[in-house]
């Protein structure tokens, strides 16, 4: 399958602090990686310097042939293609649910206004918020808004979706309901990135799983062998801390 | 004392002094609000950092906001005379004003920018947004709360200043307060004044408290 997404050699540091080093990464059409590892270990930073939201001290990153670059003329035209949601949301307090969806598509794709209405309508009703389209934010519950600001990268029609730790901010309860509308974006053969702590989740919709510590892939590989048979002490210490015994 | 042609005298008195605050905050925000969304943008955390434009906008700021009004006023005296033609009377008065307000604004409207969440300027950019996008479709939109609470203080402040101008002719209420009550010795009309001030300055306050809590969505 072909290559969307290219890293190659990606070097960050905050100061003195290196956060990515020399990070190399190629992700097929259609494919989900799930990237794991401790705080602070660089995770959503990998994640921000791919659609261009923090410079980049060396490398490169790819979107088809495309440069991701924080300093391109363009850069807007690419981001675009690349979706993103947050762990905080980020949905526009002072717009409503539908305003909050349609408003990139009609001001940024300049695309027609009754057309990305009934789109969003289409989409809401997919995550079953079609109710909720004349809210504000604010009414929302948590799990609510993390549906809303999925839809709303959705309606984009990225060709890569990256969700950073996407359901950090939820209640236990709420988690289910946004993680659920992910592994139905999974299985429709989108292409994403994720940044999650949910290990079952991850077991569960990844193609591959990445563990990265100290801006560095320490082990990958399929959910079978990464959960079940991993390689590394690093990644068993790791997965130890998320099982329990008595 | 309260004949006619004092009570018309006041009633004109309000009007001028409602033209004043109003004028000028009108006029101080059509220079205030550009160059508050410049020193936002410019900011070195802003959405086109710039060290140069953001130093100069900066520097200008200070300097007149660091001048006391009174003596803005009497600074400002041949320039006000070039552009109005005169130097006494409400028109003239709202020279200073602007002069004095538009830095006031800027940072009013710069603090306001500030407020809006970097988490929702962040979505706009992932989106593809571009900075102008960003700035009249996300930034003023998010911001219109604090904006307002902003635009009503500095009303406020500016009732106040037009008041201040009395001293030199400026006209208005204050004009009235200075010349009846300090020149004259009649207290009475100087408390009338006064009083009608105050009144004034609770309708603008309030007015703007609650066009402010009408336009907020975040909470209710």
């Amino acid at each position: 399958m072909e290559e969307i997404l290219k890293v190659n050699n990606l070097s960050k540091r905050f100061d003195e602090i290196v956060v990515l080093d020399n990070l190399s990464l190629s992700v097929k059409k259609g494919e989900v990686v799930v990237i794991v590892g401790p705080s602070g270990c660089g995770k959503s930073t990998f994640l921000r310097c791919l659609n261009g939201l923090e410079d980049i001290e060396e490398g490169e990153v790819l979107l088809g042939e495309e440069k991701v670059n924080p300093n391109k003329k363009n850069l807007s035209k690419t981001r675009e293609k690349i979706g993103m949601v947050f762990q905080s949301y980020d949905l526009f307090p002072h717009k409503t649910i539908l305003q909050n969806i349609t408003l990139a598509p009609i001001k940024v794709k300049k695309r027609n206004k009754a057309e990305v209405t009934e789109e969003a309508l289409k989409l809401l009703d997919r995550v079953g918020l079609l109710s909720k389209k004349d809210n504000y934010p604010r009414q929302l519950s948590g799990g609510q808004k993390q549906r809303v600001a999925i839809v709303r990268a959705l309606i984009m029609h990225p060709e890569v979706l990256l969700l950073d730790e996407i359901t950090a901010a939820l209640d236990p309860e709420m988690v289910r309901e946004v993680l659920d509308v992910v592994l139905s974006l999974a299985k429709e053969g989108r292409t994403m990135l994720i940044v999650t702590h949910e290990m079952a989740f991850a077991k569960a919709v990844a193609d591959r799983v990445i563990f990265l510590e100290n801006g560095k892939i320490v082990e990958e590989g399929s959910p079978a062998e990464f959960f079940d048979h991993p390689k590394t002490d690093r990644l068993k210490r790791f997965l130890e801390t998320f099982s329990y015994e008595k | 004392m309260f004949d006619s042609k004092v009570i018309g005298m006041i009633i004109e008195g309000i009007r001028d002094t409602l033209y004043m605050t109003l004028g000028s905050t009108l006029v101080g925000y059509l220079l205030g609000l550009p160059l508050g969304i410049l020193l936002y943008v410019t900011n070195s955390k802003g959405l086109k950092p710039n060290k140069i434009i953001y130093g100069i906008g900066d520097f200008i700021c200070n300097i007149i906001r660091s001048i006391p009004f009174l003596i803005l006023l009497i600074l400002l005296i041949p320039f006000t005379r070039l552009i109005v033609g005169k130097s006494y009377g409400s028109t003239a008065t709202i020279v200073p004003l602007v002069i004095c307000a538009a830095p006031y604004i800027a940072r009013v409207v710069e603090s306001s920018l500030n407020e809006v969440d970097a988490g929702v300027i962040e979505a706009a950019k992932a989106m593809g947004a571009s900075n102008l996008q960003i700035i009249f479709k996300v930034l003023l939109v998010e911001a219109k709360t604090s904006l307002f609470t902003g635009a009503t203080i500095t009303t406020g402040l500016l009732l106040g200043y037009s008041a201040m101008s009395g001293t030199v002719g400026g006209g208005g209420l204050g004009d009235i307060a200075v010349r009846y009550g300090y020149y004259r010795w009649q207290t009475d009309i100087m408390i009338v004044t006064v009083i009608l001030l105050i009144v004034i300055f609770q309708i603008i306050q309030n007015l703007g408290t609650f066009m402010a809590k009408k336009i907020d969505h975040r909470k209710k």
